[in-house]
C-alpha cells in the first residue's frame, strides 16, 4: 500500500514592535534578565493589559498578505493554564474571534501552484523564557531548579495556523520559505528560527494514498531550521508508515526532533487532556478594525513572493526563481538584468557568490554586479571573488578588477594541464571509461595550480581535448 | 492647643472648609482621625493597617484591594501577606494628586468575596451601630470606618454589592459607579467585568466630590471611558419632574424584612412629596436570574484572576519539591474557603463541555438583564428599592451558610450585572439598625443619582452617628 502524508503547520512569529503586546516595556534581546519588566508583564495584582495598536495593525497586514478575511469584530480571550512562564495564570490570546481567518498561500511547484489554506492568524503574547539548571537534558525533568526571565514575556506573537493541506516535507519547507519572506518584507518581524523569532510546530499524519480520511496526528516541536522541519517531518512520516504497516496505531503525541541524531523523542507525556477554559478577556474591549484602516493596509502590500516567483519563473526557471525570491534577492537580480547582463548567469552569481559572501542584497550595486557577471569568465577567480565581496561597499567600482585578465593563453596552460593529468592516472582512466563528471575535478586542480588565475572555460576546453 | 474635631459628625466637605478657612491644619485633621482610630478601632477592626503619609487635603481610607505604593496591600488574603506594591492604583494616585493623605487600608472579605468581612483572613470588622453585628461586605472596613468617624471618607470596590450593601448596613452613603467610569488599574481583581471602585462617605455631596476626583478615563484601563458630563455637586431639595420607578420584584422579593420594606416605602412617599412622579415597573428576569447569573460570571472570572497567586513572584510561597507541589501548597495554605469555593465554581463553569451551559448561558442572561434595565430606565429616571433585604445581621449568623450570605446581595446584583450606577443612602432605622435605600440610574447617570439622593437626604434629616455614641 502506498501512503500520503497530511501536514499542517502552526507558525509563531515574534513581532518586532518597539514595545510589548500589553504594556510599554521594550521588546528586545540581550538585556539582563528581568530588566524589561513592569507590573503588567509580571502580573502584579491589579495590573491591566492595554493593546499595542501597532501589533494589531501588523497582524492585520500579515493576514491580508496571506489572503485572509479581516474580522470586523475581533476579541482577545484568556487561555488559562498554570506554568511559571505564564505569570497571570492565563495567556491573552484569541479564540473564537481572531483577527484573520480563511486565507491561502500559493506555493509554486513544478506541477502548478499548490494551495495551502490559512485557517487563522491571531495575535497573542509570548510566555517568559525558562532555563532549567542541572540535569542532563536542559529540560525540566531532572533539573535542580529553574530560572525565569520575564523579558520575553508579553512579546507580541502572531500564530498562523494552516489547514492540513501540505503533502510533503519539501512542500512544507517551500511554504515556510515563502511565509518567512512575506513576513520579513512586511517589516514586521525578523522571523529567524535560530533566534526564536519564528517557531514552527508541525502536525503530521499519513493515510492511504487517495483516501480522504484524517488519521491520528502527532505534533513535532523544537525544530530550529526549515531544513530540520523537513527532516523531522520525513522522519515522522516514515515512523508512522512503519507503525501502520506493522499493524500498530499512531497515538496523539508531541515529539521533539533532535537534528543531530535525526530522531524523535516524546515531548512530555500528558497525564490529562488540556482544558484551557477559554473565555473573552474582560480587561479588554473587542477590537473592530475600521474599514479605512484595512484598506490602507491592503494598499501598502508589496507584490507577494508567490506572484514574484511565477513572474521570474517565466524568465528563469522555478528553482532559480524560488531561490531568488525566498532569499530576498530578486530585486537585485531584476536591477542587474536591467543594467545589462545575462539572466541565468546573474541568477547564479547572486545565489552563489553574493549570498556566499554574506552580502546584504539591498546594499549591493546592481550596475557593478552586472559588469562583473559579464566579465566573469575572463577575470582571474581571485579578482572576481574579491570584487564580489566588496560589492556592498559604498561607492564601489569594478574598474580595477575588470582591468585584470585570467590566464587564457593555451600555450601557457597546456603544460599545467598535462602535469595534472599525469599526476592523476586513475581519474584519467575513470573519465575515459565514462565518468565525465570528473571534468570538474580536473578543472579544480588546474585552478588550484594557477592560484585561481586560469580562465575556467579555456581550461575545460583544453582538458576535454586532452582527455579524448 | 489643637481645635477639637468631632470626627463622628464632621463631613469631608466640612473638613475641607475647616482646612480652607485655616481653622485646622491637615496634620491636626489627620491626628484627629488617628486618635479616633486609636479609640474605637480596637473594637471595630476597620483598619488592617494605618499609614504615615502626608497630603494637605482631607485624609482618606482605602479598601485593601487598592494597590498603594510602598504600603502593604493584601486584599484581605493570607496569600498576599507582606506584598508591598511598587505602584499606585490609578484611584490611589488620583486621590493622592488631589492632596488626600492616606489614613490606612481597610478590611475586606478575602479578595472582596463576601458580604460581611467575615471572610477576611485577618478577622471580621464590626458594625459601629452594634459591634455584635457585621458591617456588611466586602467593603465593611471602609463603611464602618466612615460611620465610626475613623475616616471622613473612603474608597471601596463593588462587584455585586460590596460598596452599597455595607453602606446600607452601616448607615452611610455609598456609590457604585457606572462600569467603566472609574479605573480598575491596580485594584486587585475579583471579577473584571463587574469590579468598580467607588466612594463611601456620610453625605451624598461628599460622595459626589470624591467621585469627581477618581472618575474618568484612564489610559491604563481599556474598559474606562471619559465621563459624558462633569460631576455636579447636588443642591436643592426639589424632585419636581423626576420620574421614580419602583420595580416590583426588587421591592417585593422574598426575604425583605418588614422593617426594611416599611422604611423604604416611607422614603418613596417622601420622594413623591418632594415632587417626584412615582410609578411601578418590573424587572422580572433581573431578579429571578440575576443571582445565578452573577454566581457563574463572577466566579468564572475570579478563577482566572486569582491564578496569578502562585508563589512565584510575590506574596506567600510554601515549600514544595516541585513547581506543581509548591503552587498547590501555596494556594492551599494561602487562600481561604470562600475564594477556593469560587475558584472551583468558576473553573467548572468554564470547563470544556460546560461552558455553553454555564458561562455562555450566563452571558446571554446578562444581556437580557441589561435590556430589561434599559427598558425600565426609558420610562423612569431612577429606580428605587431597598439596598439590602435585611439590616445588619449577627456575626457568625450566616458564616456557615454561603447561600444565606449570597442572599444579602440579591437586590444589588442585578444593576451591577447591567453595569449601572447605584447609590445607597440611609433612609431610616429598623430594629434600631440602619436601612439603606438603593437608587439605580442610567449609564453615567451619577449626577441624577446625586440630585435625587441629596434631596431625599435633606428631607430625611437622617442622623449618621450611631445611637450609642450620640
Amino acid at each position: 500500500m502506498s501512503w500520503e502524508p497530511v501536514i499542517g503547520l502552526e507558525v509563531h512569529v515574534h513581532l518586532k514592535t518597539r514595545t510589548k503586546m500589553f504594556c510599554r516595556c521594550p521588546v528586545g534581546f540581550g538585556a539582563a534578565a528581568n530588566t524589561q519588566t513592569c507590573p503588567v508583564c509580571l502580573a502584579f495584582p491589579g495590573a491591566l493589559p492595554v493593546v499595542n495598536r501597532i501589533a494589531v495593525e501588523w497582524t492585520l497586514k500579515l493576514g491580508l498578505a496571506l489572503g485572509c478575511e479581516v474580522a470586523e469584530h475581533a476579541v482577545f480571550s484568556r487561555k488559562n493554564y498554570f506554568y511559571f512562564d505564564n505569570p497571570k495564570g492565563y495567556q491573552i490570546s484569541q479564540y473564537d474571534l481572531p483577527f484573520c481567518t480563511n486565507g491561502k498561500v500559493l506555493v509554486p511547484t513544478a506541477d502548478g501552484d499548490s494551495v495551502v489554506g490559512i485557517v487563522r492568524a491571531h495575535l497573542e503574547e509570548d510566555a517568559a523564557k525558562t532555563v532549567h539548571i542541572g540535569g542532563r537534558t536542559g529540560r525540566i525533568r531532572g533539573a535542580d531548579y529553574s530560572l525565569v526571565d520575564f523579558n520575553r514575556g508579553g512579546t507580541p506573537l502572531v500564530e498562523i495556523v494552516t489547514a492540513p493541506d501540505i503533502g510533503s516535507a519539501e512542500e512544507a519547507k517551500r511554504f515556510l520559505q515563502i511565509l518567512r519572506q512575506t513576513i520579513t518584507e512586511l517589516g514586521i518581524s525578523d522571523a529567524e528560527m535560530e533566534k526564536g523569532t519564528l517557531r514552527v510546530d508541525a502536525n503530521v499524519s499519513v493515510r492511504p494514498t487517495g483516501s480522504k480520511e484524517l488519521r491520528t496526528r502527532t505534533e513535532l516541536k523544537n525544530m530550529n531550521s526549515f531544513t530540520f522541519v523537513a527532516r523531522g517531518i520525513d522522519a515522522e512520516i516514515a515512523r508512522q508508515i512503519a507503525l501502520w504497516e506493522s499493524g500498530g496505531t499512531v497515538r496523539q503525541e508531541t515529539y521533539d526532533f533532535d537534528a543531530t541524531t535525526g530522531t524523535l523523542t516524546p515531548h512530555r507525556a500528558k497525564e490529562e487532556a488540556d482544558d484551557y477554559r477559554y473565555f473573552p478577556e474582560p480587561d479588554l474591549v473587542p477590537v473592530e478594525p475600521p474599514a479605512e484602516l484595512v484598506e490602507r493596509l491592503r494598499s501598502e502590500l508589496p507584490e507577494l513572493p508567490s506572484a514574484r516567483i511565477r513572474r521570474l519563473e517565466a524568465e528563469l526557471d522555478l528553482e532559480r526563481a524560488t531561490v531568488l525570491v525566498t532569499g530576498g534577492l530578486d530585486r537585485l537580480w531584476c536591477d542587474a538584468v536591467a543594467a545589462g547582463t545575462e539572466k541565468i548567469a546573474a541568477a547564479n552569481v547572486i545565489a552563489n557568490n553574493v549570498v556566499g559572501a554574506g552580502l546584504d542584497a539591498a546594499a549591493v550595486s546592481a550596475k557593478e554586479l552586472a559588469r562583473l557577471v559579464e566579465a566573469r569568465e575572463r577575470l582571474p577567480r581571485a579578482a572576481f571573488d574579491e570584487a564580489i565581496s566588496k560589492l556592498a561597499e559604498p561607492g564601489f567600482s569594478a574598474d580595477p578588477y575588470l582591468a585584470q585578465e585570467a590566464l587564457s593563453d593555451e600555450n601557457e596552460l597546456e603544460p599545467i594541464v598535462a602535469r595534472i593529468l599525469e599526476a592523476n592516472p586513475g581519474q584519467v582512466e575513470a573519465y575515459r571509461n565514462g565518468k565525465e563528471g570528473l571534468l570538474g575535478f580536473f578543472v579544480g586542480q588546474v585552478m588550484k595550480e594557477t592560484q585561481g588565475n586560469a580562465n575556467p572555460r579555456v581550461v575545460s576546453e583544453l582538458l576535454r581535448a586532452k582527455l579524448k | 492647643m489643637a481645635p477639637v474635631v468631632d470626627t463622628l459628625r464632621l463631613t469631608a466637605e466640612g473638613a475641607k472648609d475647616l482646612l480652607e478657612r485655616g481653622e485646622v491644619t491637615a496634620t491636626e485633621l489627620r491626628a484627629a482621625y488617628l486618635d479616633a482610630i486609636a479609640e474605637r478601632d480596637g473594637e471595630l477592626h476597620c483598619f488592617l493597617r494605618t499609614t504615615d503619609s502626608g497630603g494637605d487635603g482631607v485624609p482618606i481610607a482605602l479598601k485593601d484591594v487598592i494597590s498603594t505604593k510602598g504600603v502593604e496591600t493584601t486584599a484581605g488574603s493570607r496569600i498576599l501577606a507582606g506584598y508591598v506594591p511598587v505602584f499606585d492604583a490609578t484611584v490611589a494616585a488620583r486621590v493622592k494628586a488631589a492632596g488626600l493623605g492616606l489614613l490606612g487600608k481597610t478590611n475586606t472579605d478575602e479578595f472582596a468575596m463576601g458580604s460581611s468581612t467575615e471572610n477576611s483572613a485577618y478577622g471580621p470588622s464590626r458594625n459601629p451601630w452594634d459591634p455584635s453585628r457585621v458591617p456588611g461586605g466586602s467593603g465593611g472596613g471602609s463603611a464602618a470606618a466612615v460611620t465610626a468617624g475613623l475616616a471622613p471618607w473612603a474608597l471601596g470596590s463593588d462587584t455585586g454589592g460590596s460598596i452599597k450593601q455595607p453602606s446600607a448596613l452601616c448607615g452611610n452613603v455609598g456609590l457604585r459607579p457606572t462600569y467603566g467610569s472609574v479605573s480598575r488599574y491596580g485594584v486587585v481583581a475579583f471579577a473584571s467585568s463587574l469590579d468598580q471602585v467607588g466612594p463611601v462617605a456620610k453625605t451624598v455631596r461628599d460622595v459626589a466630590l470624591l467621585y469627581s476626583i477618581i472618575a474618568g478615563r484612564d489610559p491604563l484601563d481599556s474598559t474606562t471611558a471619559e465621563l459624558p458630563e462633569a460631576v455636579r455637586l447636588p443642591e436643592g431639595d426639589s424632585l419636581a419632574g423626576i420620574r421614580v420607578g419602583v420595580p416590583t420584584e426588587l421591592n417585593e422579593a422574598e426575604g425583605i424584612e418588614p422593617g426594611v420594606k416599611a422604611a423604604v416605602a416611607r422614603t418613596i412617599e417622601l420622594a413623591e412629596e418632594l415632587g417626584a412622579e412615582v410609578g411601578e415597573c418590573s424587572l422580572p428576569r433581573s431578579v429571578r436570574y440575576g443571582m445565578p447569573c452573577y454566581y457563574l460570571i463572577a466566579p468564572a472570572e475570579a478563577s482566572s484572576n486569582l491564578a496569578r497567586y502562585d508563589g512565584v513572584r510575590y506574596g506567600r510561597r510554601a515549600d514544595g519539591a516541585s513547581y506543581q507541589e509548591m503552587v498547590d501548597q501555596t494556594r492551599d495554605e494561602g487562600l481561604g474557603p470562600e475564594p477556593k469555593r469560587r475558584i472551583m465554581l468558576g473553573t467548572y463553569a468554564l470547563s470544556s463541555g460546560y461552558y455553553d451551559a454555564y458561562y455562555g448561558q450566563a452571558q446571554k442572561v446578562r444581556t437580557l438583564i441589561i435590556e430589561e434595565h434599559r427598558e425600565a430606565l426609558e420610562q423612569f429616571d431612577v429606580l428605587v428599592s431597598p439596598t439590602s433585604p435585611t439590616v445588619a445581621f449577627e456575626i457568625g449568623e450566616r458564616a456557615a451558610d454561603p447561600l444565606a450570605m449570597y442572599a444579602s446581595d440579591l437586590l444589588t446584583i442585578p444593576s451591577c450585572l447591567a453595569g449601572l450606577p447605584g447609590l445607597s443612602i440611609p433612609c431610616g432605622l429598623s430594629e434600631g439598625l440602619p436601612v439603606g435605600l438603593q437608587l439605580i440610574g442610567p449609564q453615567f447617570g451619577e449626577n441624577l443619582l446625586f440630585r435625587v439622593g441629596h434631596a431625599v437626604e435633606q428631607a430625611l434629616e437622617y442622623e449618621t452617628v450611631p445611637e450609642r455614641w450620640r
